[in-house]
């Protein structure tokens, strides 16, 4: 899970049916949460998106199950990453 | 998940059972907002994806959606064909020729 800034989106209208309706955003992980993750420098990583986010929004990006569940239409989606919650505002002016 | 260009194609005969009837590409990670990276991937093909287009890959359980099972020995499948990407300035994406 990470936080990270929308900063492009992905259109596919050939798409396995379980991504039907869904945004398919790219959020770049913030520095501090991408060395988290392993140390090296993430690259955007592709999110459904589950709360209606959009280019230059703040988000919080979960993985897997979490992700799945954000959507809301149970485990059988072809997805990974999923963004669950669009950041108002926070502290911790070091992340990008 | 990540986004690639279909470089190539796969056929194999002797594998596991649960593999019969996939079709297998050759895949090329392209790097949004990274360095590109030389790594090819196989990625098995419901979609039917064709050779040079942009791909939306992805891995594990998200695949095996694809697929239509989670009892198959296969861990990557496309799950989309790119028609477009846009990026903010600044951010690139560095393939190995043309643009998506």
């Amino acid at each position: 899970m990470f936080t990270g800034r929308v900063v492009g989106e992905i259109w596919a209208t050939q798409r396995h049916d379980s991504l039907e309706g869904f945004k398919l955003l790219l959020v770049d992980p913030f520095e501090v949460a991408a060395r988290l993750e392993g140390g090296k420098r993430q690259g955007l990583v592709v999110a459904a998106d589950a709360v209606d986010a959009g280019v230059g929004d703040e988000v919080i990006v979960a993985y897997g199950r979490a992700g799945r569940t954000a959507l809301g239409r149970g485990h059988d989606i072809a997805v990974e990453a999923a963004i669950v919650a669009v950041v108002d505002d926070r502290t911790g002016s070091e992340l990008g | 998940m990540l986004v690639g260009r279909v470089v190539g194609n796969v056929w194999a005969t002797q594998k596991d059972p649960t593999l019969e009837g996939l079709r297998m590409l050759l895949v090329q990670p392209l790097a949004l907002g990274e360095r590109a990276s030389d790594e090819i991937i196989v990625a098995a093909d419901p979609i039917g994806a064709g050779p040079g287009e942009t791909v939306l890959v992805a891995f594990g359980r998200a695949a095996r959606t694809v697929l239509g099972t989670q009892d198959a020995g296969w861990q990557v499948a496309v799950v989309a064909i790119v028609d477009d990407i846009s990026v903010d300035e600044g951010v690139t994406i560095a393939g190995r020729e043309s643009e998506p």
